[in-house]
């Protein structure tokens, strides 16, 4: 009885945490916002984004989990994910998608079609993650993640 | 003579042991691989486990493998990996039509394989164009017909320039693994002439992890532009880097190897390529790139002198120029979008890029360019996302996408009009399980959706409205539209409508990484929720393994006929351009 009782209490705290992020002046960033220029040939970040580099955001999207369970991070997209069975690859991600990094590891942040709010410090840049090759060009560092 | 008697014995023995000779020594190409006289593959002997040097024997028709191609194979005793030894020995050829027995030894165990080597007549094409409706199966090939020529008391006003082509035949296109391919080993099957494996592109798959060391059969671009200097040009509405396009110039085990992908579309040397994909060109400090390094292949391939364009407009004007001869056009970062959305909807990824050419203006500048060369071309077409609709389920953004393909291959009719000397062949890769069940009359009155549906006679005829210029209906929301349903689904709520407000998305990633209806389309009146037949792993429909269609036309055609693999593809193309004829060798 104890432990789910912990649980429950651990994300009613991360909830709470993510509110006080937000609470605490974290600005809003939507995808739409995150651009101000996207070309064939590479996109550039809008000034609004590139403001806000390495300051707190909040973020909504859809979560999907980690493509591998080596991964320690989420993707967090403008729509609900659905890849391709046979080339999950990178390639087959939405163009701007935000890549998560939680502040501590858990396996509770999937939402399916219900979308969720994510705070967390933004990265802007290219990054390859270490343990999975996979390249990001937006992120969110030091994430907490609650129910929208 | 003796070799093949002693080896033919210890197949026996081994047998008799209760060994499997077929499991315990693999040999690249496999057994009855059919092998075009004169062109290149990689030849590889995978022992079961590690093995003596001098143990490992491989002849052919009795010689020793170095007495037989004077080349001497490289011994790997064990390979990365894997704990096995292997012989390999790339770029072989076999000049002289035959059968070949190719047997290799471990010094207990035995196994043989018979190779076909064939040679071709003289070139009777001077260009090829292989049309590829990815996933296209008769479904959509049915819809599209009665979409864009309509039909009354059961007879077509017109019908598909698919159709209209002196030659058809049934393919199949099994694989190497399985009965079920993708789209890499399928168009693997037509560009090369070897079968292959799931996800793997101009190679055998083989067993170690390395995905780029496989052993590596020629592609047809490779070989045209090798024997016969030939230009060679890819489209495709996808990314360019995707299974398909790539499958002209690609070896790799795994088809998401984009970032080589690029690499080897660069050094073949392809005169024309054009699609999505864009993102994989750029280095990886540029925002929105998708590479892993800092190679600026834009850049790379302005400097070999090709003309690179991102829009309709910078494509015709770039076409216009008759100095132009190599062109690349990436018109979106990604998959483009389909013509249901660019010309109708705008949605998708219209509104962020709105000026993707169609399908059809990417053929005929695609064959403007190519006529330029002295050589003749080869041109591969691909209307790619037939098959990237097919999988969510969106069969009328797919049967809209089938249209662009028929319209495509009007225009490379046309081209070839006032000429014999072009065969074109239209096909698919593989089948999607849809089927087209009879019509939804919204005018039944019932709350339920399923009491709408029209079968046998109570389907009638649809009542779109007549196709526009272009060949499209102008409106799918009608109210007796068609009924076509996908036999392999993952959970998903069932509209009984067309998705015009973005392409359909069935499921979304749930706990646990299944999958679970996406409840977006749980508010539609009338949608039901279906209880997929997949594994919950399982986001979108899948692939199919019936039979798909092959129509042809122009030189060459006339071995388009009956039941043929999908090898046999790639083997009337290369007759037809005679590459495999003593003079081409």
């Amino acid at each position: 009885m104890i432990r789910p009782l912990r649980a429950a209490a651990g994300v009613l705290a991360a909830g709470l945490l993510a509110l006080a992020a937000a609470a605490g002046g974290a600005e809003r960033l939507r995808f739409a916002d995150l651009y101000q220029a996207s070309g064939v040939l590479g996109v550039k970040f809008s000034d609004l984004a590139a403001g806000l580099d390495g300051k707190p955001v909040v973020m909504r999207g859809f979560l999907a989990p980690p493509l591998k369970a080596e991964a320690a991070f989420f993707v967090l997209s403008q729509k609900p994910v659905s890849v391709c069975p046979f080339c999950q690859s990178d390639a087959d991600w939405p163009m701007d998608i935000v890549v998560v990094y939680p502040g501590s590891r858990t396996d509770a942040y999937r939402s399916g079609s219900t979308p969720v709010e994510v705070s967390g410090v933004l990265q802007l840049g290219a990054k390859l993650d270490a343990a999975t090759g996979f390249l990001s060009q937006i992120r969110l560092v030091d994430a907490t993640v609650r129910p929208e | 003579m003796h070799s093949t008697i002693l080896a033919l014995a210890l197949t026996f023995a081994a047998l008799a042991l209760g060994v499997t000779p077929a499991d315990a020594i693999t040999i690249y190409p496999i057994d009855r691989a059919q092998i075009l006289a004169g062109s290149r593959f990689d030849l590889k002997i995978e022992f079961d486990g590690v093995v003596g040097a001098a143990d490992a024997k491989v002849t052919i028709d009795g010689a020793d493998l170095s007495t037989a191609l004077g080349r001497t194979a490289t011994f790997v005793e064990r390979e990365n990996g894997v704990a096995a030894s292997a012989l390999i020995l790339r770029d072989v050829t076999l000049a002289k039509p035959g059968r070949y027995a190719v047997v290799a030894s471990d010094g207990k165990i035995v196994r043989s394989v018979s190779w076909e080597v064939y040679a071709t007549g003289s070139r009777r094409a001077r260009n090829v164009i292989l049309f590829i409706g990815d996933g296209m199966a008769a479904a959509h090939r049915t819809a599209a017909r009665i979409l864009t020529a309509g039909i009354t008391e059961g007879k077509y006003h017109g019908g598909l320039a698919m159709d209209a082509m002196t030659n058809m035949a049934l393919l199949g296109t099994a694989g190497v693994d399985s009965i079920i391919t993708d789209s890499a080993n399928s168009a693997s099957a037509y560009t090369t002439g070897h079968k292959s494996s799931v996800n793997a592109l101009g190679v055998y798959a083989d067993r170690t992890p390395d995905t780029l060391d496989d052993p590596r059969v020629e592609t047809l671009t490779s070989l045209v532009k090798r024997a016969a200097n030939m230009a060679v040009g890819v489209v495709t509405n996808t990314e360019v880097e995707d299974a398909t396009p790539a499958a002209m110039v690609a070896h790799t085990r795994r088809r998401s190897d984009y970032d080589p992908i690029v690499g080897m579309f660069h050094d073949s040397g392809v005169d024309v390529l054009m699609g999505g994909g864009a993102a994989h060109f750029l280095p990886k400090s540029a925002p929105g790139s998708r590479r892993k390094d800092d190679v600026d292949y834009v850049a790379k391939f302005r400097a070999a002198g090709y003309s690179i364009v991102t829009t309709d407009r910078e494509l015709k004007s770039a076409t216009a120029d008759p100095a132009t001869r190599k062109l690349l056009g990436l018109f979106h970062p990604s998959n483009m979008d389909g013509v249901l959305d660019r010309k109708f909807l705008k949605q998708g990824t219209v509104t962020s890029f709105p000026e993707q050419p169609d399908l059809v203006d990417m053929v005929k500048t695609a064959l403007a360019v190519l006529s330029r060369h002295d050589n003749g071309f080869v041109l591969m077409v691909e209307s790619g996302l037939i098959d990237k609709y097919s999988h969510p389920l969106d069969w009328e953004r797919a049967v809209m996408d089938t249209i662009m393909l028929d319209r495509a291959v009007a225009a490379a009719k046309e081209f070839v009009a006032t000429r014999n000397d072009t065969l074109i062949l239209v096909t698919a890769d593989h089948t999607h399980g849809l089927s087209l069940a009879g019509t939804v009359d919204d005018a039944v009155k019932s709350p339920e959706m399923r009491d709408k549906v029209g079968v046998y006679e109570k389907a009638g005829f649809p009542n779109y409205p007549p196709a526009n210029d272009e060949g499209y209906p102008p409106r799918l929301d009608v109210s007796r539209r068609l009924a076509i349903f996908f036999s392999v689904f993952p959970d998903y709520y069932e509209t009984f409508r067309p998705k015009l407000d973005g392409p359909f998305v069935p499921a979304v990633v749930g706990p646990d990484k299944s999958y679970i209806a996406n409840d977006k389309y749980k508010d539609t009146p009338g949608a039901v929720l279906r209880v997929g037949n997949l594994p919950r792993s399982a986001p979108q429909g899948v692939h199919s393994g019936e039979d798909v269609v092959l129509t042809a036309t122009g030189p060459g055609a006339d071995r388009v006929r009956g039941f043929l693999d999908n090898t046999e593809v790639f083997r009337i193309i290369v007759d037809a351009l005679g590459l495999g004829a003593p003079a081409a060798q």
